[in-house]
């Protein structure tokens, strides 16, 4: 019986519960039982006692149940297989067994595999057999139970609103949970890096370069993987961006706020988050398409050699991307400065240009400085356009006109069709993976701070 | 009076009041500097999304359309066994009727070059046509197909004829046999169905959209399945019954933080946890799905607590009044109140997620999968992935395809902020 099934009946079971229950109570009331909930909340509880713990256990189980079958199977191989392999050899094991298991039979496996597939079949067999069985006993269980507690005294309607209270207080966990899986995922594989590559070689080396092949006889050689030309890769980058979205983002934003009437800003200002609803990968696209070869060819006339994935490429349209995001964060600073403040201004004879300069942009700073630290960690964690428009090779330059690579471009070139878990290079994303999370963190915690600072001020 | 006094007053002073000074017209000269610079990176930015959009409609506009040709093709019932129509041999079939048409072509140098201006999958839409429909069997019908890619940019145009043969991409007698091909009226262009209903393929004239958009489909159905109930519960408890504590501090700080970290960390998360430890199967869209759950929880967490603040507390008191639990108060009043503004926001993030590549692409979404998923644990691309694939195949004709797959992901973003717009518009309310 597949899951799907078992939930699907599993919840049958809730609602023929719901409907026992209801009816049960709803017999007590007419019989002229002074009832402390209405019927329905007794219907609810049977409902909720006969599905919530068997849904439960089916998702654990599904979550346990892989790796339990895995390590049986595997510890279940005879010895002239699984002697002196290396986990990550392992895992190919595994994998052809569950391909054999399925049907998928290229050339002859060896014997020991063809038994193994077997025994992986039959284990999944009792697996799903048992899971259904537990589940369904698990679900009838609490359905006889919730009915036995059925009586005019029980607050069913509290019992019911306490269980969906633990249900709201799991959901809201689950956030702290993700962060905590992403911390985890990320310190775990960074420290078995972190075993083969010195922290401080991987921190400070000025070497970058995963895709050397390394025999078995050659130690990791410590240059291999210091990351400094990708992280310089990736402040270039973001520099550039910045580059471009600040003035752009700014100007626009105080003539929108200040300058523009009313018709042209609600017609400007929705156009302008148009560019920031795009998807990253259209940017890409547009920047190899477009921007790449027009830069190029403009660099090539003026007798400058420029390459094809030229970091002015990638940070240009990562700028345009940027535009709205710190325009309206300026647009928010500067509306926010109260009106009492323009007028005195004004009052003293300044010009609007006077004005905006020395009495909005000073008070509007916090807010605008909050904007741009948080669109520098866009920038920063920005993969697509990257991923398409700059280089592959770690070059440590301070020529836009090269190819530099960033952090997310080697995460994503370290990931692509390589699922070994125990090489270097893999292991190598998660520890830049690290250093971007902190980064980017650390940005925004900062940002936020500055943000909510400025807003005490005014409000 | 107070006219006079104006007038006057300044005149006291210079000599012409009216005639601004030299430093006066610095300072209204710095005014309208800044008024235009303002109106330059206006012009600038919107002048950007005009050549984006605009570039990618212009490259898309050849994929519009997919070169045919319509070749008569004898099916000989001695051929075809009726009972089993698939086994026949359609290749000899096929290249029979080529024959027929280009009897001049013998050698095998000249037959393979003739070959490329047709699709290489030729005989087994034949086949599949037959299959469908075995009553052809016996007769000569008239099959159509498309050209392969070098036939189809010669049709649009896009290889000029005018370069010296060894640089362009066909051969002078190609050209004279698609010359051919056109005097006889075999060529059509009809609009390019395959490229939305067919799966991916490295041909470009096969290649098509279906199996990224159920991929995406399936994706976008886990994620809205996963975040949309547990956005809400999380938001309802945080907004109505959370204690104001550290805890409650910890998880507010932590979904702001949430919805700020970059996408690609969330695939390094699914990388690691869904497919390494929980042993999930790769490129499949409930992965995806997951994955791209958990980007979005935030964002349906923070509009659905925007959502709830704005419902007035005098509908809260007045169900607490009338004997209602907290439970059923948020149940019964406050939740349908804000749905409005709660399925808005969850709206925009489901638009936000269907854009999102980088995490699919850590747990192998961009794979190369030629027929579309029959579930959600099948391996398969998703839209943005597809995207991805085509733009770094070298074929001319992905360019094109790329480019209209760009314009079929930003309509289905368009369509979907328009009914969350729309949403908001007519169900907003103000208290």
């Amino acid at each position: 019986m597949s899951a799907t099934t078992l939930l699907a009946i599993v919840l049958a079971l809730s609602l023929i519960g719901y409907l026992w229950g209801r009816a049960n109570a709803g017999a007590l009331k007419r019989a002229g039982q002074g009832m402390h909930s209405i019927p329905a909340y007794h219907g609810y509880f049977v409902a909720l006692s006969c599905g919530v713990p068997a849904f439960l256990l089916v998702l654990i189980w599904l979550a346990a149940q892989n790796t339990i079958i895995d390590s049986i199977v595997l510890a279940g191989l005879p010895s002239y297989v699984t002697d002196g392999v290396e986990s990550s050899r392992m895992s190919l094991i595994a994998s052809e067994i569950k391909g054999i298991a399925g049907g998928r039979i290229f050339g002859t496996p060896d014997q020991a595999l063809i038994d193994a597939a077997e025994r992986y079949n039959a284990l999944r067999g009792i697996a799903s057999l048992g899971m259904a069985v537990c589940a369904l006993a698990l679900a009838i269980g609490g359905m006889i139970y919730a009915r036995s507690r059925l009586s005019p005294e029980f607050r069913a309607r509290n019992r019911v609103d306490n269980i969906i209270r633990w249900g709201l207080i799991v959901c809201s966990i689950l956030a702290i949970l993700t962060t905590l899986g992403i911390i985890l995922s990320l310190v775990i594989e960074s420290l078995a890096f972190f075993a083969r590559v010195p922290v401080f070689s991987f921190l400070f080396g000025l070497e970058w370069s995963p895709q050397t092949p390394m025999r078995a006889d050659q130690v990791a050689a410590a240059g291999a993987f210091g990351a400094v030309p990708v992280f310089w890769g990736t402040i270039f980058i973001s520099a550039i961006a910045m580059f471009v979205a600040l003035p752009v983002g700014l100007f626009s934003a105080i003539y929108l706020v200040e300058y523009a009437n009313h018709r042209v800003r609600s017609v400007v200002k929705p156009l302008l988050e148009i560019l920031a609803g795009i998807p990253t990968i259209v940017y890409g696209f547009f920047a190899i398409l477009t921007v790449a070869p027009m830069i190029r060819e403009f660099g090539i006339s003026m007798g400058l050699s420029v390459a094809s994935n030229s970091a002015l490429a990638a940070g240009s349209v990562m700028g345009i991307m940027l535009i709205p995001f710190i325009s309206s964060f300026a647009d928010d600073a500067i509306s926010a400065v109260p009106q009492s403040m323009r007028d005195g201004s004004y009052a003293l004879g300044a010009t609007k240009a006077e004005t905006i300069r020395q009495v909005l942009l000073p008070a509007a700073l916090p807010g605008i400085v909050g904007g741009v630290l948080l669109a520098v960690s866009r920038a920063i964690g920005e993969t697509m356009i990257v991923v398409m428009a700059a280089g592959l090779t770690a070059t440590l330059t301070a020529n836009p006109l090269e190819g530099v690579t960033t952090v997310t471009v080697q995460i994503v070139t370290l990931l692509i069709g390589d699922t070994e878990f125990d090489s270097p290079k893999t292991l190598a994303a998660f520890g830049l993976g690290l250093v971007l999370f902190i980064s980017t963190l650390a940005l925004n915690i900062v940002a936020l701070q500055v943000v909510k600072r400025y807003r005490e001020r005014y409000e | 009076m107070s006219d006079k006094s104006i007038s006057t007053a300044p005149a006291v002073q210079t000599g012409n009041w009216y005639e601004p000074d030299a430093k006066l017209k610095r300072r209204y000269a710095s005014d309208r500097r800044l008024r235009f610079y303002g109106v330059t990176a206006i012009v600038f930015a919107l002048g950007m999304l005009a050549a984006l959009v605009g570039t990618i409609a212009v490259t898309a506009l050849p994929a519009i359309t997919q070169t045919m040709v319509t070749l008569d093709v004898e099916l000989p019932a001695d051929k075809i066994d009726p009972a089993d129509p698939r086994s026949a041999g359609y290749l000899k079939l096929f290249s029979d009727a080529v024959a027929r048409l280009f009897p001049e072509v013998d050698t095998p140098k000249e037959t393979r070059e003739l070959r490329q201006l047709f699709t290489s999958s030729a005989q087994y839409q034949l086949r599949d046509m037959v299959v469908a429909d075995p009553s052809l069997i016996g007769k000569t019908v008239a099959f159509t197909f498309p050209l392969s890619d070098i036939g189809d940019q010669l049709h649009k145009g896009a290889i000029d004829r005018n370069l010296p043969s060894d640089q362009r991409r066909v051969s002078d007698i190609q050209i004279g046999w698609y010359d051919r091909l056109v005097e006889q009226d075999r060529i059509t262009a009809p609009f390019n169905w395959g490229m939305i209903f067919n799966a991916d393929s490295r041909f470009p004239e096969q290649a098509g959209l279906w199996g990224a958009l159920v991929g995406s489909f399936y994706a976008l159905l886990i994620c809205f399945l996963v975040s949309f109930p547990v956005g809400i519960s999380a938001a309802v408890y945080l907004e109505e019954f959370a204690p104001k504590n550290r805890w409650t501090d910890i998880i507010e700080v932590n979904i702001n933080n949430l919805a700020a970290v970059p996408s690609i960390v969330f695939g390094l998360l699914g990388l690691a946890v869904f497919l390494n430890f929980f042993g999930m199967p790769r490129s499949a869209p409930i992965v995806g799905g997951l994955v791209l759950s958990l980007m979005t929880l935030p964002t349906i967490i923070i509009a659905t607590r925007a959502a709830l603040k704005a419902v007035p507390p005098s509908i809260r008191e007045a169900a607490i009044g009338v004997g209602a639990s907290k439970m059923q108060t948020v149940g019964h009043h406050v939740l349908p109140l804000a749905m409005p503004g709660i399925l808005t926001g969850t709206i925009i993030g489901l638009a936000q997620a269907l854009g999102e590549t980088a995490p699919l692409l850590l747990i192998g979404m961009n794979a190369f999968i030629t027929a579309a998923p029959e579930s959600m644990f099948n391996p398969s691309t998703a839209l943005p992935t597809q995207i991805y694939i085509w733009a770094d195949s070298p074929e001319r004709g992905f360019t094109s395809r790329t480019s209209a797959a760009i314009i079929v992901l930003l309509g289905f973003l368009v369509c979907m902020n328009a009914i969350a717009i729309y949403m908001r518009k007519r169900f907003e309310r103000k208290w």
